[in-house]
Formats: structure tokens, C-alpha cells, sequence
């Protein structure tokens, strides 16, 4: 299938790929009774790397998630950390802690005891237990709380509690699932800059599940794409933005024009638009980014090489720095474009580069 | 907004009912233990004590009030140590059968109290099935005489028919206790064992006590077990009220025996509801 291709495909010049291997995921399946939920999934993480699984609801990111914590078994596959098969150890023997979507605070216990529960399972001694949950909570900043119960607590408080009680047993991997799904806007994008600092300062890999694009690629080292089950593609933000590999990551991630045509003798085409191209012939798919269509200034000459066309403007949508324009290009083909001024004529030139429409393929449809 | 004659219509008929079946009974009975009855079977309304110092003085009463809650505190701890297991195993176990074991639990409860009182005379009578089994694969050569018409057979029999009670709050509770708990204390290292005693358990012991309090005060006023079952070393409390009221015709005394009855249910309802707040964290 496509997808073990792209799994396969990671960030070649970022500094992930010289980390040691923390966990490596082996054709991991799962169903539940007739639905699979996830088909082979092969993925390796690295020490102390920020991977997120980004994915729309019911893609399995959770499912996936679940399997590494050792909530659900895999009904096929392996995950080896290093020597050892964690797939067959139960969840309270495996050095991998979860931040839980709704946080799961023990509601009988406060703060410092939800902290401290890890420990204290762990029959660590008295003063190793009082040290380092005062330097966990320091760290989160909720040391004035450590006497109070969770329902007496914010939710975004509960956030860091979580976090803390976690990371306190030093895991080798942290699971997060969805951790700033229930915080408000603000105090969201807060804790993303704050959680991915806090993954620097400890080093610690973190494995965070999440829907929302933006988050993931604010967050993340690498992402890696599951759709419907299976992985779309994984790399660093920048890479799965500017060269994705299916016509779905395109969409998922970032705005994009989908330019469907051929390539043939080295020249693709689409309607009337033809450009340099060097691929093999065939029926071909092209991401073009909004801004990487310029707006040439009426009467000047654009750059040499570039693919220039006239349109007409159909729509304009203002989003504070930029403003995106839809383009009706002739033949019935519309490209939206984004522009950091504003557009006011009807009529519009543009031109794009020819290394700028990436060749994607084509995502099936899949049950 | 409905009008005042309405909801004076709707509320009046219960508030009667209760003033006219609870209430006045209640003063009733209030009134009644401080009079007292003469030889000659009258009742003197003459205030005074002398029926709560008899309660002291003679052995019989309070003596069979310490056995009735003997009793009662041993079939809360059986219905306890039955039930508790039982829900535990519905509510994290069952699985798909959940709804069906759960039938099975409550089914005993749509069965008369008398049917079931009575299946146990059968059952530990000297021409019994328990004793003509034991008798019949050689284990005894007479019949155990200890297993009917004692307090054995009493707390039997309660602990059968108020089990049920102690499982139904039991189970509410550890249905309400959210499962990623259970799993966020199995992904910080707890083991099963673990997380049952520093996680589960105490988030179920509102309903613990709502159970015990159920099993105590249900079997610490029953009369009818030790009625059937028994016999003259089982006698437990009510069957001495209902005896002063019947054939002894000594209403006072029994109203004063009840009052303590009343007195002492109410607070340990009230202690079970502290309690029981005290450890709720919903």
C-alpha cells in the first residue's frame, strides 16, 4: 500500500534522523470486530523527539495512542523499545506515561498526592517522593495548589497537574491525547509554546495526538499524517507543507490548488497552463500553495521562466495579513491566491514558479 | 406560571397524607410512651418516665436490642462481603452480560419476603434438605438442630434478602467512577492489585455506606425472620414491640421501645449521609 512507502519517507536533514530509535512501531493493525481502525502502521520515534499524530476524528490517532499506553492490544504488529517487546508487557510495567484528554486527576486525592502517585506505587522512598513532587509542580507552576482537590482547580491548572504527574516518573515516552483540546483559544496557544518548551528542558519524547494542523505544526519535530487508518505521509512541518505526498496532506495541511493534468515529453499541462516539468509521462496531480501565485503588477514583465495567466476575481476572503482571492483562470479552473495587499482590480494577472506545483498522488477513497 | 389555587391543589393531597399517616402517628406514639397501663389493662395518661427506666432495668429488652444489633451488624458485614464482590465483578467483568447479571441480582427482590423466609425453613429444618442431604452422603448421623430456630438462621436469611440492597449502591457507584481513572492509575505503574485499594475502592465507599446503612437498619427492624426462623434464642427487638402491642396489650412500653428504635435509625441515617458526602467527589 502507499502508505508504507511514506512511512518510510522522513526528514533528511533534520536532526531526528541521527537520534537512536526510542520506540519503533511494527505493522501495527487493529480492528474492532469487522472495522479496522488501523492498517499497518509502521513508524519510528525517536529519543527525545516532539512527533505528533495528526488526524481528522476517527482516524485512529487515538487507537494508536492506546496501543503504545497498553490500553487496547494490536490485533497484529509489534512495538520494541530498544531490546524489549512492549507490546506484551501490561501498561503498568511500560516506562511510557499518558496525559489523558479529559486529565484524569484521582478526584479523592489532591494535587500533590496526584503527583505523587506514581512514586508512591512505586514504593520510592518518603523524602524522593516530597523532593520531586515539589520540583514537578515548581515546573508546572502549581506549587500554590498543592494541597487543593482537582475540582477545585481551572482546567487549564488541570492541564499542567496532568503534565506533572507524568512527568515526574521520568518516562522514556510521553503520550498526550489531545491535552489543549478542552482550553479556550488564548490559553491554548499559551500552553503549546509552553508544553514544547517544556519538552526541550526535559528531553523527553513526547508522542501528542492531535486534529488540529496548526498546533502540529507549531509543535512538532516530525509529523506523521494518519487518514482513515493508515499513514499519509510522516516528515518534519516543513517538509509535509511544501512537498506533500498525496493530494490529501496537501488539503489537510495549509491551503492549496489542486491542478489536475499530464505530463507528457517532459511539459505538463493543465487546461491552458503548460510548464517545464521532469517526470515521466502520464496522468499527473499538482499541489500549488495560495502564495506561491504572485500578483503581477498590470503591464510589467514577470520573472523569466515563471507560468503567467489572466483572470478574473471571484471572491475575497480577508484574514488580517493576507487576503485570499479565488481566480477563475479560464476553462473552469480556479486558483485561490493569496495576497498581502489588497486587490482591488477585477481582472488579474498571475504568475507562479514551475517548482512550486508539487506532484502529489492521488488520495483513494477509503472505507 | 401556574396560579396559587393550583399549586395548593397539587401539593395539599400529599402534605395530608403524609401529616395524617406520619406525622400524627409518630406524635401518637410519642405521646404514648410516657403514660402507662394499669393492671387491670387501662391506659393512664400520667407523664412521666418510668417506661425508658424500665428499658434499663429490665434485662430482657435492652439485652434483645444488643442481640438485634449483633445481628444486624453481622448480616451488613456478609451482604457487604457478597455484594461488593458481586458488583465489582458486573461492573468491570460482566462485559456484554452485564444486563443480564444484573437481571439476575434483582430478580430475588420481585419474590415475596414470606416465600423466601419460608424456602429457608425448608431448607435448615431437622427433616430438611440441607440435613437430609448431610445425612444422606454419611457427613451427620442426626440432624444439626443449630441450623434452624436460631440466630444462625436469622442472620441466614437476612443476609439472603438484603444482599441485593447493599449490591444496588454499591454498583451505582462503581459505575459512576470514570474508567480512565482505572487506566490513568495502571499507566502511572499501579498494578491491578493497586489501583483496586488506592483508586477504586475509595471512590465506592458512598456507596458502601449507603449499603450497609440499608442492610443495618432494614435487619435491625425485621420481625418476620426471627419470627420463622428464629425460634427463642433469635428473638430479636420487634417481635417484643410487636408483642406489647399484641398480646401483652402494653402499648406504652412499646411505644418507648420503638421511640429508641426511631431515635437510633435516625442517626445513624444521618451519620451514613455525613459520611457519604464526606467521601464524594463528583
Amino acid at each position: 500500500m502507499a502508505s508504507i512507502s511514506t512511512s518510510g519517507v522522513s526528514s533528511g536533514a533534520e536532526p531526528n534522523s541521527i537520534r537512536a530509535s526510542l520506540l519503533s512501531i511494527r505493522n501495527v493493525a487493529k480492528s474492532f470486530g469487522r472495522n479496522a481502525v488501523l492498517r499497518n502502521i509502521s513508524l519510528e520515534i525517536a529519543e527525545g523527539e516532539f512527533l505528533t499524530i495528526l488526524g481528522e476524528s476517527g482516524s485512529g490517532k487515538t487507537t494508536l495512542l492506546r496501543i503504545v499506553a497498553g490500553f487496547e492490544s494490536a490485533s497484529a504488529g509489534e512495538l520494541w523499545m530498544g531490546e524489549e517487546r512492549l507490546d506484551r508487557q501490561p501498561p503498568y510495567r511500560r516506562r511510557v506515561n499518558t496525559v489523558f484528554q479529559s486529565y484524569a486527576l484521582f478526584p479523592h486525592l489532591t494535587v500533590e498526592q496526584n503527583v505523587g502517585y506514581g512514586l508512591r506505587v512505586a514504593k520510592r522512598p518518603d523524602a524522593e517522593i516530597v523532593s520531586r513532587v515539589a520540583e514537578a509542580l515548581d515546573k508546572v507552576k502549581m506549587t500554590p495548589h498543592a494541597k487543593s482537590k482537582p475540582s477545585k482547580i481551572s482546567g487549564g491548572q488541570q492541564q499542567r497537574v496532568a503534565l506533572a504527574r507524568a512527568l515526574v516518573n521520568r518516562p522514556r515516552l510521553l503520550l498526550l491525547d489531545e491535552p489543549l483540546s478542552a482550553l479556550d483559544a488564548n490559553l491554548r496557544r499559551q500552553m503549546q509554546v509552553e508544553l514544547k518548551s517544556l519538552q526541550r528542558e526535559v528531553g523527553i519524547a513526547f508522542v501528542f495526538v492531535t486534529h488540529d494542523q496548526e498546533e502540529a505544526m507549531v509543535m512538532s519535530d516530525r509529523i506523521a499524517l494518519l487518514r482513515s487508518g493508515e499513514l499519509e505521509q510522516v516528515a518534519t512541518p516543513r517538509e509535509i507543507y511544501s512537498r506533500p505526498a498525496t493530494a490529501y496532506v496537501a488539503q489537510f495541511i495549509g491551503h492549496t490548488n489542486l491542478l489536475k493534468g499530464e505530463v507528457r515529453g517532459g511539459v505538463a499541462r493543465c487546461t491552458s497552463l503548460s510548464w517545464p516539468a521532469k517526470f515521466p509521462d502520464g496522468p499527473a496531480l499538482f499541489s500549488l500553495r495560495p502564495e506561491n501565485i504572485r500578483l503581477v503588477a498590470a503591464g510589467r514583465t514577470g520573472d523569466a521562466g515563471s507560468v503567467r495567466l489572466r483572470g478574473k476575481v471571484l471572491h475575497r476572503a480577508f484574514h488580517g495579513a493576507t487576503e485570499l482571492i479565488g481566480v477563475e483562470a479560464g476553462d473552469g479552473l480556479v486558483l485561490v491566491v493569496r495576497t498581502s495587499g489588497s486587490a482591488a482590480q477585477d481582472t488579474v494577472e498571475l504568475e507562479f514558479s514551475p517548482d512550486d506545483a508539487v506532484p502529489v498522488r492521488e488520495s483513494p477513497g477509503r472505507v | 406560571m401556574f396560579s396559587r389555587a393550583y399549586k395548593t391543589a397539587v401539593t395539599a393531597p400529599p402534605l395530608v397524607w403524609v401529616a395524617v399517616f406520619l406525622l400524627v402517628p409518630y406524635l401518637l406514639m410519642f405521646c404514648y410512651s410516657f403514660w402507662s397501663v394499669t393492671p387491670a389493662q387501662t391506659i393512664v395518661h400520667s407523664w412521666d418516665l418510668g417506661n425508658y427506666r424500665n428499658l434499663l432495668r429490665v434485662d430482657v429488652y435492652w439485652q434483645t436490642l444488643l442481640r438485634s444489633m449483633w445481628i444486624a451488624a453481622r448480616v451488613t458485614i456478609f451482604s457487604l462481603l457478597l455484594g461488593y464482590p458481586l458488583a465489582y465483578f458486573l461492573s468491570f467483568y460482566a462485559g456484554r452480560r452485564k444486563d443480564l447479571f444484573y437481571q439476575l441480582v434483582i430478580i430475588p427482590l420481585w419474590v415475596s419476603y414470606l416465600v423466601r423466609a419460608y424456602a429457608w425453613k425448608t431448607i435448615l429444618g431437622s427433616d430438611g434438605v440441607l440435613n437430609t442431604l448431610l445425612q444422606y452422603v454419611h457427613l451427620t448421623k442426626h440432624p444439626l438442630e443449630f441450623l434452624l430456630y436460631s440466630p444462625f438462621a436469622v442472620v441466614l436469611t437476612l443476609t439472603h434478602i438484603y444482599t441485593p440492597f447493599t449490591f444496588l449502591p454499591i454498583y451505582a457507584a462503581l459505575e459512576h467512577i470514570p474508567r480512565n481513572l482505572v487506566e490513568a492509575s495502571h499507566d502511572l505503574g499501579a498494578t491491578p492489585a493497586q489501583t483496586f485499594w488506592k483508586v477504586i475502592f475509595p471512590l465506592s465507599i458512598p456507596g458502601v455506606l449507603a449499603g450497609a446503612t440499608f442492610a443495618f437498619v432494614l435487619s435491625l427492624g425485621d420481625f418476620l425472620a426471627p419470627l420463622l426462623l428464629g425460634g427463642p434464642s433469635g428473638i430479636m427487638i420487634s417481635n417484643i414491640v410487636v408483642s406489647l402491642f399484641g398480646a401483652a396489650y402494653n402499648w406504652p412500653l412499646g411505644a418507648a421501645i420503638s421511640l429508641c428504635m426511631l431515635v437510633l435509625v435516625v442517626s445513624l441515617l444521618f451519620l451514613s449521609e455525613r459520611l457519604e458526602k464526606k467521601w464524594s467527589f463528583s
